[in-house]
């Protein structure tokens, strides 16, 4: 296939002069978990990609394949349970799943780095923050003890810890929620990643303490034009940080647009209920709006649209035909048999 | 810290002073007298008998005979053995030897039974695990007499490759056998411990997270993981070395060591009250001393736990 990505309109096009791949393309990625219970089919055919210095916010349900597809990317997946059944993740074009392990360890860390939703259980208890970040120095970099520590300390003076020189040599424990996620920033930059995954960096945290993290992460990655892939289900912070956004159900992607197109006119009745179940000022005292149903159980995923049975706009021919995921219009790409419909034409 | 290291030694004391006491009481609580076969063939003379009985003051209520040993203790004098030879002398001759085995046996446990342990917990359920999990369950449900006889018939008789019995100069390269069937059960335990709690961490967020840092294999194993699961596997390394010294009886007579077992052995047979009083309470001051250096090294190993 020779279509390259157009950075200018967001999309894939078939091969053309001055056309740039993307930083990171995810495409077709199938990944199955089995167990004794059965197998529940976690990523159904996953298509995304982030350019440098893009912001791509993947937004969806528990158990919508979010994490699962980030994991894959890093090659962090627990194997077994988990089975990659196909697809491809390329980086800068080179397809990681076929890369040698030697090859993917150097990926990690120094290409595409991860920060994790609980900083607490996701840092070493046993060792100082100062020796995990300063680690990444030494054995990637082969710095030198001191000149790692250096390194470790600017890095937590970057992330904004107070008397970071100090604070080298606490432990996990001894952080605040925080400034343990803030560290594991620090830890995350520490090779100067072209991509960073943020796996829900702010669920775990209180309310001011996210809006601070979220700055950081925005401050930085301007600073550095870092690509980030922000894995969330907050759609306030997505609409504050993301340039766009790929919304996941039942291990797709059912749509991908920019910011603003998607919260003006989302081309999915699925994007569209989670917007209406946004509590909005306008309408304070009414009732919040509901996704009726649970999200589906990825053992047992409905024929057809995997969504038909909890859809507002659902027709016969949902149950049977599964709607193909594809371009609606620039940038924008919608899994639905009506997405045309539901966006305005020009 | 300083004060808990305190506390705990203070505590030593009223340890000391219960098994001292319950040691010497059950030394003479068995029957038997201490001067029979003293004089070879014949009955000893009465007349050595109530010198004896004087010098060492068996007449006296037991409570006097214990403190005045303990007087002696504190002093610094271990006293002297009813053929009269210096109790000190005796301990300095064994203890070398038993220590050094006890060494070669811990070694054993944890180079075999941690290696062996890592391979198993990390790879999980497979061939490799079936074998470790069927030879360890063996080495648990044999008795130590029974490896011992064994491991000296085939190797140091049948096949030669050893000396059936080790020699009184008991050099390391001939403790390595004994060292292995002393340290058998244990180094069983502690494979089993390894393996189980390298399992249960292996799948932990912070093992995830190192390899997404992308640390090499290698590092993420023996240091992120093995670091964490270390604590359950050290609790037993360190109470074990205790009895380690005091369990060497059964080898230590199956290869003929003249080490602390068979000692304790011959003066329990011979009534040395004083003798069998001093070796247990250095056993347990060691065993003692190894559980405090083990609670010691916890917080080494956990940062999360502090001590004040």
């Amino acid at each position: 296939m020779s279509t390259v990505y157009d950075g200018e309109r967001g999309e894939f096009v078939a091969g053309e002069e001055q056309a740039t791949a993307p930083l990171l393309e995810v495409e077709d990625l199938r990944v199955e978990f089995r167990t004794n219970d059965g197998v529940a089919k976690v990523l159904n055919g996953v298509s995304y990609h982030v350019n440098a210095g893009e912001t791509l916010a993947v937004l969806g349900e528990s158990g919508s394949g979010k994490s699962v597809t980030a994991q894959t990317v890093m090659g962090i997946l627990d194997t077994p349970p988990a089975v990659v059944l196909g697809g491809h993740v390329r980086f800068h074009g080179e397809d990681l799943l076929a890369a040698r392990p030697t090859r993917r360890m150097e990926v990690r860390g120094a290409g595409i780095a991860m920060i994790f939703q609980d900083a607490l259980s996701a840092l070493n208890p046993v060792f100082t923050v100062g020796f995990q970040i300063a680690e990444q120095l030494r054995v990637r970099r082969g710095l030198t003890k001191a000149e790692a520590r250096k390194g470790a300390i600017d890095l937590l003076d970057l992330v904004r810890i107070p008397h970071a020189g100090q604070r080298f040599r606490s432990y996990p424990h001894e952080f605040s929620g925080g400034m343990r996620q803030r560290a594991m920033i620090a830890m995350s930059l520490a090779l100067d990643p072209e991509l960073l995954i943020a796996d829900e960096p702010t669920t775990a945290l209180d309310v001011t303490v996210q809006a601070q993290i979220m700055d950081l992460l925005r401050d930085i990655q301007r600073e550095r034009d870092m690509g980030l892939i922000l894995i969330t289900h907050d759609l306030g912070v997505v609409a504050e940080v993301a340039d766009r956004i790929a919304v996941m159900y039942a291990g797709r992607i059912v749509e991908q647009a920019d910011v603003y197109s998607l919260f003006r006119t989302p081309a999915h009745p699925y994007t569209e209920a989670l917007l209406q179940s946004l509590p909005r000022l306008d309408l304070k005292g009414q009732e919040l709006k509901a996704i009726k149903g649970l999200p589906p159980s990825l053992a047992h995923i409905p024929s057809g649209c995997p969504f038909h049975p909890r859809c507002p706009r659902v027709a016969a021919r949902c149950s049977q035909e599964v709607p193909a995921y594809r371009r609606v219009a620039d940038g924008r790409f919608s899994a639905c048999h009506f997405a045309e419909e539901l966006i305005p034409r020009g | 810290m300083g004060r808990y290291l305190l506390r705990r030694l203070l505590q030593f004391v009223p340890v000391f002073l219960g098994t001292t006491f319950i040691v010497y009481t059950l030394v003479w609580a068995v029957p038997g007298d201490p001067f029979a076969g003293k004089c070879g063939e014949r009955q000893c003379p009465e007349t050595f008998i109530s010198l004896m009985t004087d010098r060492y003051g068996l007449n006296d209520p037991l409570v006097v005979q214990y403190f005045t040993y303990l007087g002696k203790v504190v002093s610094g004098n271990l006293g002297e053995t009813f053929s009269g030879v210096s109790i000190s002398e005796q301990l300095l001759n064994s203890a070398p030897i038993t220590v050094r085995l006890a060494i070669v046996a811990l070694l054993i446990q944890i180079v075999i039974g941690v290696v062996a342990g890592v391979m198993t917990g990390i790879r999980g359920r497979g061939f490799l695990d079936n074998l470790v999990l069927v030879s360890t369950l063996l080495l648990i449900s044999l008795p130590t007499f029974v490896t011992g006889s064994v491991l000296q018939i085939l190797l140091g008789v049948e096949w030669g490759i050893i000396d059936p019995t080790v020699s009184p100069e008991a050099t390391w390269g001939e403790l390595i056998v004994p060292g292995f069937v002393l340290g058998a059960i244990s180094m069983a335990y502690v494979t089993r411990l390894t393996r189980t709690s390298i399992a249960e961490n292996r799948r932990a967020d912070y093992v995830r997270t190192a390899i997404a840092k992308g640390q090499p294999t290698r590092r993420v194993v023996f240091v992120h993981l093995l670091r964490n699961s270390a604590i359950p596997v050290v609790t037993f390394l360190g109470t074990d070395l205790g009895s380690l010294m005091g369990g060497a009886i059964v080898t230590e007579g199956v290869f003929n060591i003249n080490g602390i077992g068979g000692l304790i052995f011959r003066n329990i047979a011979e009534k040395e009250g004083v003798m069998v009083t001093t070796i247990v309470t250095l056993l347990v001051l060691v065993y003692l001393l190894m559980s405090l250096a083990v609670d010691l090294l916890y917080a080494v190993l956990d940062p999360r736990i502090r001590y004040e």
